[in-house]
């Protein structure tokens, strides 16, 4: 299945931190890549939603739902996000 | 006590079918009353989510086709062979049924007349309805940005909004231009082909004047026409992309 | 409790005898594609599986060797742990009891490892005994890359997860590590019989 973009996560990271974030500005952990959360490469439906970097497709972050609340897990962004 | 919608809250919420039009085989447009409807901005898209008698859940986004200015909420649909939401939208849901959504959603690929122009639209398939959102809200802002979109589609009984987007006014600001990839009518006098640097070197503004960018569509729609355009010398952040694509 | 979309059944099937269906399951006539990441291309001249680990010397198959080994065909119901359920899938490919005879390890866990960088943990003892294959076809055909193609851990008994897409060998271990979907929360064995979707449950 073909990559989305970070735009069809748009709602699902609102719902985790309360504001917009597909303008926050994502910097890879792994090469240093940096640009909005909106250009990332979205994989839907699996087990949970992994976004990656569009230049190495390190993993940026994942969203999984356990038993009814979405965790999120950071730890592919060298930085936090802020939300604009 | 006023209700209002609290900023900054992303809940769902119900609205009623107000109508229904059918504007290709595959494509419906759906008009929603929503009773705590905040606004939205040109480009920004609803989850919709669906509920089994049983409890199954389906959820999936659609992008609102309708401006900011325009009375009715649209969201207009294309049903995916085997999909699992889009037959439902398309080809089951009456008027006065209940839809539940949450929106509207998106800060990224949204254009609002403030932000000005040149504005160039990039449309694949489906991926014209937040352009047209954003073509209508540029008409009834009067914005005076020079406005191109150009919407690539596999025949003309393909074209979404057909009517309405033959005959937008021709004038110095707006130009509506279509490229047919697959079928052509007899005399047809638009593009036949895809989006492809070529194309894009005649219908595109140079770099040299900034334009700003909207692609949205399938994948690798979406690819061609940004890698085209950044290799014609576009910088690459005035270039927003959307995807679209089974989920 | 949220109203109902009137009319709206998505695409379970519910002829089904509940006795193949585990807790939670809903059947499918598909075969969704899910993935965590884009498809890996591996040519099949450079293509191989390897186990290695916790044994005296790492054991490796090309493709061709691959092919070459004795294969069978089995039909199975899969379940994954995203509620769909698959009934009567058929595949083609090599037992992991046929990799891993006469290899003499002290391992315990297997962490099996794909191209793209896709892990998944399992215990030995569930690789052995006829539950689990390297898997190059199926439905006759040859696997699809969006698949796991051209070859994919099949281990039916557990959540599909553990089925590793695009699987390229296994790390033989004393002790166990999290795979990738382990790591961010689901259950490190995944029985969906048990329904044991989350770490916890």
């Amino acid at each position: 299945m073909e990559a989305l973009d970070g735009n069809a996560i748009a709602g699902a990271l609102f719902a985790v931190f309360g504001r917009e974030m597909t303008t926050a500005v994502s910097v890879c952990a792994n090469c240093g890549a940096t640009g909005p959360v909106a250009e990332t490469r979205v994989y839907l439906r699996g087990p949970g939603v992994v976004a990656r970097c569009s230049r190495c497709s390190a993993v940026l972050l994942v969203l999984v739902e356990i038993r009814g609340v979405t965790c999120v897990d950071l730890r592919g962004l060298a930085e936090p996000l802020k939300g604009v | 006590m006023e209700r209002t919608a609290l900023r900054g809250r992303l809940t769902w919420q119900f609205g009623t079918v107000a109508g229904v039009v059918e504007e290709t085989a595959r494509t419906r447009s759906i008009a929603l009353e929503l009773p705590d409807w905040p606004g939205h901005r040109a480009g920004q898209h609803v989850d919709v989510r669906l509920t089994a008698e049983d409890g199954y859940q389906a959820q999936r986004s659609y992008s609102i086709g309708s401006a900011p200015e325009d009375h009715d909420l649209v969201l207009t649909v294309e049903e995916i062979a085997d999909g699992e939401v889009s037959p439902y939208l398309v080809e089951e849901l009456h008027v006065g049924d209940s839809l539940e959504l949450r929106g509207p959603i998106g800060g990224y690929f949204v254009w609002e007349a403030s932000l000005g122009g040149p504005l160039l639209l990039l449309a694949g398939g489906s991926g014209v309805v937040p352009l047209r959102a954003m073509l209508r809200h540029h008409l009834a802002s009067e914005s005076d940005a020079p406005l191109r979109l150009l919407y690539s589609a596999r025949s003309l009984e393909d074209v979404i909004y057909r009517d309405e987007l033959m005959s937008v006014p021709a004038d110095a600001e707006i130009d509506v231009r279509f490229t047919l990839t697959r079928s052509q009518p007899a005399g047809w006098h638009g593009y036949a082909g895809r989006v492809d640097r070529k194309l894009l070197e005649e219908v595109a503004w140079p770099p040299s004047e900034h334009p700003l960018v909207y692609i949205c569509g399938p994948n690798g729609f979406v690819e061609a026409a940004a890698s085209a355009l950044v290799d014609l010398g576009h910088a690459p952040a005035r270039v927003k992309t959307e995807r679209f694509g089974p989920t | 409790m949220t109203p109902i979309s009137r009319g709206f059944r998505g695409r379970r099937h519910t002829d089904v005898d509940p006795a193949r269906v585990p807790p939670g399951q809903y059947v499918t006539g598909d075969f969704p594609v899910l993935s965590a990441g884009p498809t890996p291309h591996t040519p099949l001249e450079s293509w191989t599986f390897t186990i290695r680990g916790a044994i005296d010397q790492p054991v490796s198959w090309s493709w061709d060797e691959l092919q070459a080994l004795p294969s069978e065909k089995v039909t199975v119901d899969i379940h994954c742990v995203t509620k769909w359920s698959k009934l009567d899938t058929e595949w083609t490919g090599v037992s992991l009891d046929t990799l891993l005879e006469n290899l003499e390890t002290s391992a315990e866990y297997v962490l099996a490892f794909s191209d793209g960088g896709y892990t998944t943990n399992v215990p030995l003892d569930d690789l052995r005994g006829g539950k689990a294959w390297v898997a190059y076809g199926y439905g006759g055909e040859p696997l699809e890359p969006e698949h796991g193609g051209p070859a994919r851990l099949l281990v039916p008994h557990l959540y599909f997860w553990k089925s590793a897409k695009w699987v390229r060998g296994l790390d033989l271990r004393e002790d166990d590590v999290p795979g990738f979907w382990e790591t961010y929360g689901y259950h490190n064995y995944g029985d969906p019989w048990k329904e044991q979707r989350y770490a916890g449950d």
